[in-house]
């Protein structure tokens, strides 16, 4: 291969990822935009807002909008972060098990996993959301919490046991003829290299939580369960006659700013290659 | 350090198989000895046991003085090396090797001063700050080494080491082994299914064969003794050739003419119509250039050779033959066994290199009968073999 034709490659991929960069990004650009234009700026037809101005974001922090949205992100944080704790704390069970034990009923509990991740959330709502108000579950955390593991759980039993599989359990024996208890070989040998699987599906399992929509609308009907993308669709604009779009982009761009961090915050855990070079590799 | 001692060892899995049956193996105190056989045949699972990684189904294990069966690994004192290495992956080099220290809460001081000893002794002292996924193949088993020798255990157990080495590598860490457990003197069991290693590195060498010892010997006396075919067939490359040969009148007939063995080589065959000859292909030659002082204790005979493979330092020719059905059936079975397979039955000759036969040629060629075996062919024992080295190997067990 000569270079000119390395160069040329090379140039394709660069157009080829920025074209999809922009595909991707572009909607989250115009949002950022959309809530930093006044209202009177809104149907201006230009990508930039003519006078950038924190309106919108007055609005949903400390404005009208302010109950409405601090109590759904309240709400959000506080269910997304239970749904996670709990599918991740019960998915580690599960997967340990399906990596590490030979029983009988194994491939059931994955293709269960598997079959409860194919029914479309929509099915569901309808029964749950009678089921709930007659055991009075509607419009409670439990309410939120409880549908969200059937979506969590299915996703982190997989990656888990996937995760699981690859670790060298042989570590485990060598551990132990070095002078190891099972008890320490498992705390200093296996769980270091099961964190990164861990984190990685907690991470995958909060986005879940945190970005569903349809539950969150369906199975609360106040602020007392209701998380962030439901109550994004009850904002109103100053008047009734104002169009509410500046305040629901400054909430977006509110919700998205957790899941950023938390990507940033640990993408260097969710290093997959860590268990390199354990065997002869 | 610590001698082991086995006595009337079995291990026996859930389906009532017995993969490692009623061994009994001393191993004295510094002794380095080689467990041998093809895949399958219950080495690795009798080292496991050894270590502790196994329950013992009945028998006694003997560490030193202590019975050790129901003991952990870890109060079993033994260092082992495992096969793929079994480094700790998000542990640098220095701790990797510090483990078993830091596991004896030993001070910072001297579990410093003892890495680096070790760390010196395998040249990994550049090594220690970087993570095991960064070394080489080579680097990594000097790793998994030096996390043994830190422990000043009572014995080493390696589980074939070397064989996720390629081969140049193979050699010189071979060659290491041996110089390190020399100059430290310390109990080794070795196992491996590489005959090289086998025969290089160990005091003795055990060979075992579907979880049952067969024959426990010197190097030396386990390729020039066989017990049995087994033996005979798994020690040495290429391997030893079977020849049928029929009993008649103190003569024995075989596909290349009748043979007289001498006084030395001939065991009782009465009683006998067909035994196997086993003759290692060194033991032939070329019989013009044979010398006169040693010919008449061979035969010569007739051979069409239809492949010879020039080395260098030697060459082989490959004789094709018939043989009775039944014969051909049991060798076929005994290669299978061995983890190879026989298309044909053929002789494999070596040849001095200063022999000039040709491919696709009848060739007139000698086989010197004073090393010739004489094995039986429905027990597979040696009947020339002394008895010396059954009684010797402490209870080994031919079949």
């Amino acid at each position: 291969m000569d270079e000119r034709t390395t160069l040329r490659q090379k140039a394709l991929w660069w157009i080829a990822g920025a074209a999809v960069l922009i595909y991707a990004l572009f909607p989250v650009a115009w949002i950022v935009s959309l809530s930093f234009k006044s209202a009177a700026d809104l149907g201006n037809r230009q990508f930039l807002p003519a006078d950038a101005v924190l309106d919108n974001y007055e609005m949903i922090l400390v404005g009208d909008a302010q109950t409405l949205f601090l109590s759904a992100l309240r709400n959000s944080i506080g269910i997304a972060v239970i749904a996670t704790f709990l599918a991740v704390l019960l998915s580690t069970f599960c997967a340990y098990a399906i990596a590490r034990l030979e029983f009988p009923g194994k491939k059931v509990i994955l293709t269960t996993a598997l079959a409860v991740a194919i029914f479309p959330v929509i099915s569901i709502v309808t029964p749950l959301f009678n089921l709930w108000r007659h055991i009075g579950l509607y419009d409670t955390w439990p309410g939120v919490i409880i549908p969200y593991l059937s979506l969590t759980l299915p996703i982190s039993i997989w990656t888990l046991s996937a995760f699981f599989r690859q670790i060298p359990w042989e570590l485990e024996q060598a551990a132990q003829v070095d002078g190891a208890t099972t008890w320490q070989a498992f705390r200093r040998v296996i769980v270091p290299l099961a964190t990164p699987g861990v984190f990685t599906t907690a991470i995958i399992s909060f986005f879940i939580a945190w970005n569903d929509f349809v539950y969150g609308i369906s199975l609360t009907s106040t602020e007392a369960a209701r998380p962030v993308p439901a109550a994004l669709a009850f904002f109103t604009g100053a008047s009734q006659f104002e169009d509410p779009a500046g305040a629901i982009a400054a909430a977006a761009v509110i919700v998205t700013i957790p899941v950023v961090v938390l990507v940033l915050l640990f993408q260097r855990r969710i290093v997959s290659g860590l268990t390199q070079g354990a065997v002869k590799g | 350090m610590a001698a082991i001692t086995m006595r009337n060892v079995v291990k026996q899995y859930g389906d009532g198989f017995p993969a490692v049956n009623d061994i009994n193996l001393d191993i004295a105190d510094g002794e380095f000895v080689i467990l041998v056989g093809p895949s399958g045949c219950g080495k690795s699972t009798l080292l496991r046991m050894i270590v502790g990684l196994e329950d013992i189904t009945s028998g006694d294990l003997f560490i030193g003085d202590t019975r050790v069966n129901e003991k952990a690994p870890r109060d079993r004192n033994l260092a082992m090396v495992f096969q793929n290495y079994a480094l700790y992956p998000h542990l640098t080099v220095f701790e990797n090797i510090a483990f078993p220290l830091r596991l004896q809460k030993l001070d910072d001081a001297e579990i410093e001063r003892r890495v680096h000893g070790a760390a010196e002794l395998l040249e990994l002292v550049e090594h220690l700050g970087r993570k095991p996924a960064n070394l080489s193949g080579g680097q990594r088993q000097r790793v998994a080494m030096g996390r043994a020798i830190v422990r000043q255990a009572q014995a080493f157990l390696f589980d074939e080491p070397l064989s996720n080495l390629d081969a140049k590598l193979r050699g010189q860490m071979r060659t290491e082994i041996a110089r390190l457990q020399k100059r430290l003197g310390i109990t080794t069991v070795y196992v491996t299914h590489d005959q090289v290693e086998a025969m290089t590195l160990g005091d003795r060498v055990a060979v075992l064969r579907k979880g049952i010892l067969q024959q426990v010997a010197s190097p030396r006396e386990l390729y020039r003794e066989p017990v049995n075919l087994f033996v005979a067939g798994f020690i040495g490359s290429p391997p030893m050739n079977f020849i049928p040969a029929v009993v008649s009148a103190g003569e024995l007939n075989t596909p290349f003419g009748a043979m007289r063995l001498p006084d030395s080589r001939s065991p009782e065959l009465d009683g006998k119509d067909i035994v196997l000859l086993g003759a290692r292909p060194e033991s032939f030659d070329d019989a013009a250039i044979v010398s006169d002082a040693v010919r008449d204790h061979g035969v010569t005979f007739e051979a069409n050779i239809d492949v010879i493979e020039w080395l260098g330092n030697e060459q082989y020719a490959y004789v094709p033959y018939e043989a009775p059905d039944d014969i051909r059936d049991q060798l076929a079975d005994l290669e299978r066994e061995l983890d190879s397979e026989a298309l044909r039955t053929q002789l494999v000759v070596g040849l001095d290199t200063a022999s000039q036969i040709a491919e696709n040629s009848t060739a007139s060629l000698w086989l010197d009968l004073r090393q010739v075996h004489v094995f039986d062919p429905v027990s597979g024992f040696n009947m020339t073999a002394r008895d010396v080295n059954v009684d010797e190997s402490a209870g080994a067990t031919a079949v």
